[in-house]
């Protein structure tokens, strides 16, 4: 589904990706993991067209996404800080997507939308939202067109630990309909019950890319937190 | 790409700055056509103002709100949508709602006052400018990532267009006094798009008598059709070469 090729970043001095080769397909469910600016989000925005790699080519279903830009319709993003437009309101902002992803009203999935009860406050502005509302708007955009593939930054961060365990659930049903979930997290233990593959990243480069079985195998650990708290002491 | 643009003029309207831009030009421009007796004295006065404040604010006013819809841009461009429609949606939308901010304060007075072809020129020289001052804020803001920079960088490109680009045009002129140099004049003020149309419209008005020997050069140039549809392809270039490279550095710039 996504492939990508010896991806490059440099932002001035820092290497932010240094040739990351990697393949993600429909129904994996991929937890993104490395210290503080390793560059997992960088990889994320490279995905998203957001940010333009120095070097290499990123392929969504076989086509380089240089060349293409309608392939976004089949991600739903959700950021670490959603940002939006500060005097626009929670319902015009939905609209907006609405009407720019141009789907039915009546195809929607606007389960989380209800899940978060946003509905009862669609005229509040953006701006004066907390971190915690503006994360929940952002999850439900994320969802609400039926993508094939879903990218979370951060998630759960900002939820309460509420909202964290709806979106958990969510995710999970979502996982069961063979979508490919690429998530970022630094807590490691929300994650056990959800992933099928580990990609972990320092300075801007791929470590490893494995499935969940065989780093427990390989550690001998049964919690995945262990297993990989025993992998970055070794690094 | 017509969603976008009516999100931004929706936005825009909003925005109360706009709307005191349109009501100050209206002032201004209705009660200097009721001071002077004579509609072409006023013309002049006129086209004096037109040319100082709409260069200022158009800038000044694109900048901040680019710098402002950093926001907006963002979640658009992680949509299935194009970047260079994203980036020609923001410019239309800007552009529109400045032209007809610009249009109704004194594209009205001008037509109830003087509605001559130089009138008309006027209200043309004047859209144009209000374009091009948009499209070259567009191209200082793709190029610096820092708000404050970016606005600093616009004021300097204003005062430049405005007060040096003169200075400089004059201090050339005093050094070459010697030389025939009102040709080139004619060259050099292509350079800058207040000039020109300034100069396009003083042609049309008797107050070119002032300017000259290279007033008469200058109207032997400007003064034709030829030379007049030049001077405006000109202008349009203003237009087409900072949307072009704008687009073209969005295109690639990382958010």
């Amino acid at each position: 589904m996504i492939e990508l090729q010896a991806i490059d970043k440099q932002f001035g001095k820092l290497k932010a990706l240094d040739s990351v080769s990697a393949t993600f397909r429909l129904g994996e469910c991929i937890a993104l993991i490395g210290p503080n600016g390793c560059g997992k989000t960088t990889l994320i925005k490279s995905i998203l067209g957001m940010v333009v790699p120095d070097k290499g080519t990123i392929l969504f279903n076989g086509k380089d996404i240089r060349k293409d830009w309608q392939y976004r319709a089949q991600i739903g993003y959700m950021p670490q800080i959603g940002r939006y437009p500060e005097n626009m309101n929670i319902g015009q902002v939905l609209d907006m997507m609405r009407n720019i992803r141009k789907e039915n009203h009546s195809q929607m999935d606007e389960e989380l939308l209800h899940a978060f009860q946003l509905p009862s406050m669609l005229d509040k502005r953006m701006g004066t939202l907390s971190g915690g509302t503006r994360q929940k708007v952002s999850a439900s955009l994320a969802f609400m067109f039926h993508p094939d593939v879903l990218i979370l930054d951060e998630p759960t961060a900002g939820l309460d630990p509420l909202a964290a365990e709806l979106l958990k659930e969510k995710i999970i049903r979502e996982k069961e309909k063979g979508k490919l979930i690429l998530i970022t997290s630094h807590i490691l233990s929300e994650l056990d019950d959800l992933i099928t593959h580990i990609v972990y990243m320092q300075e801007g480069q791929l470590k490893f890319n494995k499935t969940t079985d065989v780093l427990r195998e390989e550690t001998g650990e049964a919690r995945l937190s262990k297993a990989i708290a025993h992998i970055m002491q070794k690094q | 790409m017509r969603k976008i643009i009516k999100f931004v003029i929706i936005d825009i309207l909003r925005n109360k700055i706009v709307i005191a831009y349109t009501l100050f030009l209206l002032a201004t421009s209705l009660s200097v056509f009721s001071l002077e007796d004579n509609s072409s004295k006023g013309l002049l006065s006129l086209l004096n103002l037109i040319l100082f404040i709409v260069p200022l604010v158009s800038i000044i006013f694109t900048t901040i709100y680019i710098y402002n819809s950093a926001e907006f841009m963002e979640l658009l461009v992680s949509q299935p949508l194009r970047r260079k429609n994203i980036w020609l949606s923001l410019f239309f939308g800007l552009s529109g709602s400045m032209v007809l901010a610009f249009l109704i304060g004194s594209g009205i007075p001008i037509l109830l006052h003087e509605a001559s072809p130089t009138g008309f020129m006027m209200i043309g020289v004047g859209t144009i400018i209000t374009i091009i001052f948009v499209a070259i804020s567009f191209l200082t803001t793709v190029y610096t990532r820092d708000k404050a920079k970016g606005i600093g960088i616009s004021i300097l490109l204003w005062i430049y267009f405005s007060l040096l680009f003169d200075g400089i045009v004059l201090f050339l002129l005093f050094q070459f006094a010697d030389y025939p140099i009102e040709k080139i004049m004619v060259g050099v003020s292509a350079l800058n798009p207040i000039d020109l149309g300034r100069i396009l419209i003083l042609l049309r008005l008797d107050e070119s008598a002032l300017m000259g020997y290279t007033g008469a050069v200058f109207k032997d140039f400007f003064g034709t059709t030829i030379g007049t549809s030049i001077a405006f392809a000109t202008l349009v270039l203003w237009i087409a070469i900072p949307v072009m490279i704008s687009t073209r550095k969005f295109n690639r710039k990382d958010l």
